[in-house]
């Protein structure tokens, strides 16, 4: 029986001494997945524990701006909804973590980093949310953006990445649909609702398209992450998917994309749609968006308000741990 | 591991069994403080849409793994942890991107 | 099975923890049996409806400040229980008390002198230790009374009876759990752990002498000793049972007058009501 878990050679392959980059090389080649205890390069390693923390991140500090209206959702089915919609998103934040931690990170160490500036998050959560018809905005565009980038990630090369994201695809459709519908809801209301839908409609496209991160030009890790297989399209492709798939979507609820450019090209069989204040893209993952400040600030509090708790559990299980080893009974 | 404070809980590998008649299947870690905090946490967490009907959870440093390729004198340690969890790796604040 | 047998496996209809889609009144007779009195179970449904979706807004309040992150998914899960009995609890109350109300018309548009609930329940949140020694109180007390609900002469209030049990069974051991960690983690915990007993200690009489679930078979005086001895249990396992220490003392001492069954609250219900009606009430004509 062989344990060892590295991926036997290719057909052909002259035995010889075990060479881990060539072997690295030759699972990234053959489309398998690279797990915890293989032999990968730093640079591999560095990639994806930035990425994913950064994606962990991200949806932890993305339950803030819905998170703010559970206490005052509408209706007990909406509030009922949006609860458990924030609470999967701290359950993806869990899942990436612990695929990080299978890198050699160690979750309070990225939590530091995050508190103290020192690695980003997705930059659309830096936007406020401005009435109850932004939590249906953000579930169709800012979930609907997550699922275009995350469903390719669901293949990525590294095993445990791959994994959380085939978990949190299959949770993310629910909050998309549960946006949309919202929105559908809302769109069959009173007008003051349809203005509700449209502002917020017109708030959020923008950041939304910027979520793909700048273009491809500008992306200079994208060809070695693409290379790597960490990354399986590009931030213009999935850019294109993700409005080709909104627009119909738009259309069917009766808002306006705030784009005048935004028109179908048939020759190139994806719509054309006008360029992101990339500008301002810079400015917020810089730290200077609406709500940067806030949005740590509100973490950070958590994260040092709880060190009294965390301290308790761990000292009161130091302390059972001593007494079941001393055989006395609690 | 290196860098940890005294309120930081252990990390525990979390297996579900997603339903009768199946092995229970490795789904994840998390932090916990104490055994029965991990099964409650992976309750929450990793069964909260009802996916499993048995949850074991073990601290991963006990866990003890094959290393990848046993034959290869650069992997020495081969009765290893489950992951090569060095905290693992301290990376340097003035890296870049990190 | 590879990836994408697992993103695609059409189990996309898998919906969110506690949005409530198996429905635990799925074959139960609606109609209200005519050796029920319909006034006395209206109030009980109400009651017990207010005390969870006052507990449920409570919680919500941790939602992006818990302990650990892990702790997030709990307290959502037990608000989310809470808000899933307070929506059953009062579309039965809307359809024995004449009105035939929905759920939304008693959370969004009474105000709080039309509530229910202990207020126990509408305290501020406070620290976790006060979260903690709170939802124990209340889920000890909350699963003796739905026991004995299980066998109201109510087919519907039994049902909800019977879905709350278990979902209170592990409200209770998660605030048991905790409680004996904080009460024996560190000086600071414990000291945290006995002040929330302190300002818990006044309110628990109204608890313990509470009567809206009595002619339902919910016998206040078995409900306040099981309550009682519950949680002298707990209490002695985070040594918080020292003389002198409020839980100690019972529930005789300093206990607050009045009784949010009928109506008199803490200055704190209001504003925890204005936040959870001002979406729906600045838009009465809106549907969400």
């Amino acid at each position: 029986m062989d344990i060892t878990d590295h991926p036997a050679p290719a057909p052909g392959t002259p035995p010889g001494p075990y060479d881990p980059e060539a072997a690295f090389e030759d699972t990234i080649a053959r489309d398998q997945r690279i797990e915890p205890r293989d032999w990968m390069p730093d640079a591999y390693r560095a990639t994806l524990v930035r990425q994913i923390a950064q994606h962990a991140h991200s949806e932890i500090i993305g339950m803030q701006p819905e998170g703010e209206w559970i206490t005052k959702a509408p209706s007990l089915r909406r509030k009922a909804i949006l609860f458990a919609k924030v609470q999967d998103e701290a359950g993806h934040g869990l899942y990436l973590y612990s695929a990080a931690e299978t890198l050699g990170a160690d979750r309070a160490d990225l939590t530091r980093r995050l508190i103290d500036g020192r690695q980003k998050y997705s930059s659309i959560f830096n936007y406020p949310t401005r009435t109850f018809a932004d939590v249906g905005v953000i579930g169709w565009f800012v979930d609907g953006a997550a699922i275009c980038n995350q469903v390719p990630l669901c293949r990525t090369s590294y095993g445990p990445y791959g994994r959380a994201m085939v978990r949190v695809c299959k949770e993310e459709s629910f909050h998309q649909r549960q946006g949309y519908e919202l929105l559908l809801t809302m769109m069959r209301g009173t007008d003051e609702q349809r203005a509700m839908v449209q502002d917020a409609v017109d708030r959020w496209w923008w950041p939304s398209l910027m979520m793909f991160g700048p273009p491809d030009a500008d992306s200079p890790n994208s060809a070695r992450s693409m290379a790597w297989r960490i990354k399986r399209h590009s931030n213009d492709q999935l850019r294109q998917r993700f409005v080709d798939m909104t627009v119909p979507q738009a259309e069917k609820l009766g808002v306006t994309l705030p784009d005048p450019e935004l028109r179908w090209n048939g020759e190139r069989g994806h719509h054309d749609f006008g360029t992101p204040d990339w500008e301002e893209l810079k400015r917020v993952v810089s730290g200077d968006g609406p709500c940067n400040a806030e949005r740590i600030a509100r973490r950070r509090a958590a994260h040092e308000e709880g060190a009294w708790v965390r301290e308790a559990a761990a000292s009161y299980a130091a302390e059972q741990a001593v007494r079941t080893r001393d055989g006395v009974t609690a | 591991m290196s860098a940890t404070n005294k309120g930081d809980w252990p990390l525990y590998e979390v297996f579900v069994r997603g339903k009768r008649g199946l092995n229970h299947v490795h789904v994840g870690s998390l932090r916990a403080a104490d055994d029965e905090m991990a099964l409650r946490h992976a309750r929450d967490l990793y069964t909260r849409r009802k996916e499993g009907v048995s949850i074991w959870a073990v601290r991963s440093d006990t866990i003890a793994a094959s290393a990848p390729d046993e034959k290869d004198p650069f992997f020495a340690p081969s009765g290893d942890k489950v992951y090569r969890h060095p905290t693992f790796y301290d990376i340097p604040d003035d890296v870049p991107h990190m | 099975m590879t990836d994408e047998d697992l993103y695609v496996d059409g189990d996309s209809a898998r919906w969110a923890f506690g949005t409530g889609f198996t429905d635990p009144l799925h074959g139960v007779d609606q109609a209200v049996p005519e050796s029920v009195d319909a006034e006395g179970l209206a109030a009980c449904c109400l009651a017990l409806g207010d005390d969870a979706l006052v507990s449920a807004q409570r919680l919500a309040e941790w939602c992006t400040r818990a302990p650990e992150l892990e702790e997030e998914l709990a307290l959502a899960n037990i608000g989310l229980d809470l808000l899933g009995q307070a929506r059953l609890l009062y579309s039965r109350a809307g359809q024995v008390d004449g009105t035939g109300r929905g759920e939304d018309a008693y959370a969004y548009f009474r105000d709080a002198d039309d509530f229910r609930n202990v207020r126990l329940a509408e305290l501020p949140c406070g620290d976790f230790a006060f979260t903690v020694a709170r939802l124990l109180v209340l889920s000890v007390w909350r699963l003796a009374v739905c026991e004995a609900l299980t066998a109201a002469p109510d087919p519907v209030l039994s049902a909800i009876a019977a879905k709350s049990v278990k979902e209170l069974a592990y409200h209770r051991r998660y605030a048991a759990e905790w409680a004996v960690r904080l009460g024996g983690g560190t000086a600071e915990s414990a000291g945290r752990m006995r002040a929330a007993w302190d300002a818990l200690a006044p309110w628990l009489d109204e608890l313990l002498t509470d009567r809206t679930a009595e002619r339902l078979g919910a016998h206040p005086s078995a409900v306040a000793a099981r309550t009682r001895a519950e949680l002298s249990h707990v209490l002695a396992g985070a040594g918080l049972n020292r003389p002198g220490d409020a839980a100690s003392r019972g529930t005789s001492a300093s206990s607050m007058p009045g009784s949010g069954r009928d109506g008199a609250h803490t200055p704190q219900l209001a504003p925890l009501l204005a936040e959870l009606q001002s979406v729906a009430r600045a838009h009465p004509d809106a549907s969400w």
